[in-house]
């Protein structure tokens, strides 16, 4: 007579599972990290002078501590830094007084481009929140993003994000990201 | 007609849960696969601020983390605090985890090296300039603001 083999109950196999289950849970995150990269400058190096820039290629954005937003010496509002942003280094040509300088240069993939000269220098309080700051930080990220697609599309057909890496490299050539943060002050007084 | 008749009395069969076992191993592993590892202990109050403007973080073996926020435990104040690894810091403290983040890594990743700020939205920029200061003095130069994706309101 053949002999069957008993089967084994199988029913608290999914209550181990459950347990391994709930303590994977219990113990791990599933919080993606994202966030805003950035490159900090080498510290200043004394013997070297700061570069002497014209006042026409800077657009100085200043956060006071109360999280008030100052360009170019006047107060403005979050929603308008975009464009403010695009519009200042969106490069004028022939030149125009009123924006950044222009020059040429020759960029593999693209040939002759426009490149402004302009530079965002950014500078906050030690009082300023942290959201504020970010909020400005994402301001400006959005600007330079808008501005390689509008460029990518022209040239490509195609959004930055999409480029193959020459491409993309070569777009971001000729429009890159000058934001310069200042060395940290006190210029809102105590805090 | 009736060839196909069963005899016996009808009986509704019982559900095989033979299968369950695999279907709770499957989220298991789903789970497993997509979750990290908790490595430290919040001892400060983090909410983080969201920005429309964000990459991934790519390669977390790579990334070092520092926390900043008021404590969590609310006798010991409300003051802005660091925390590095397990334990509060100042920002003097600041090169010596950097390099001991640095140790721990191969020398080929060490350039790789990104250091990730967690930092409350309420907190104020001086703390966060002089930890960015510290870390410019050590090299640690690629930095990322942690945030949530925020998303379209319109």
């Amino acid at each position: 007579m053949a002999r069957k083999t008993p089967e084994f109950n199988a029913s608290s196999m999914a209550d181990i599972a459950f347990l391994l289950l709930i303590f994977f849970l219990v113990t791990t995150t599933m919080d993606v990290t994202t966030g805003i990269n950035r490159k900090l400058p080498p510290p200043p190096d004394p013997s070297v002078k700061p570069p002497d820039i014209k006042d026409r290629n800077i657009m100085k954005i200043l956060v006071s501590r109360s999280d008030r937003l100052m360009v170019n010496g006047k107060p403005t509002d979050l929603k308008y830094l975009k464009e403010d942003v695009i519009e200042f280094m969106t490069p004028h040509f022939p030149d125009n007084e009123n924006f950044p300088e222009v020059k040429e240069e020759t960029i593999d993939l693209l040939g002759t481009v426009y490149k402004s000269r302009g530079i965002i220098s950014l500078k906050n309080d030690r009082g300023t929140s942290y959201d504020m700051y970010i909020q400005v930080q994402d301001k400006l990220a959005q600007a330079f993003t808008q501005l390689r697609n509008e460029f990518a599309q022209k040239r490509f057909g195609k959004n930055y994000k999409d480029l193959p890496e020459a491409q993309a490299k070569a777009v971001a050539k000729a429009i890159p990201v000058p934001v310069s943060e200042a060395e940290p002050e006190d210029i809102g007084g105590n805090n | 007609m009736s060839r196909f008749k069963k005899k016996g009395e009808k009986e509704t069969p019982e559900v095989s849960t033979a299968s369950l076992p695999d279907i709770i191993f499957m989220l298991l592993f789903f789970f497993m696969v997509t979750t990290v590892m908790r490595e430290t202990d919040l001892l400060v109050k983090i909410n983080p601020t969201s920005a429309k403007e964000v990459q991934k973080l790519e390669k977390k073996d790579l990334v070092s983390f520092i926390y900043v926020g008021e404590p969590t435990k609310s006798k010991l104040g409300t003051n802005t605090r660091i925390q590095l690894n397990d334990a509060f810091a100042t920002v003097d403290d600041i090169p010596e985890f950097i390099a001991q983040e640095r140790e721990a890594r191969d020398e080929a990743d060490r350039k790789f090296l990104t250091t990730s700020l967690k930092v409350d939205k309420n907190t104020k920029m001086g703390i966060v300039s002089d930890i960015k200061q510290e870390l410019r003095k050590v090299g640690a130069f690629k930095i990322n603001y942690s945030v949530t994706e925020q998303r379209d309101e319109n």
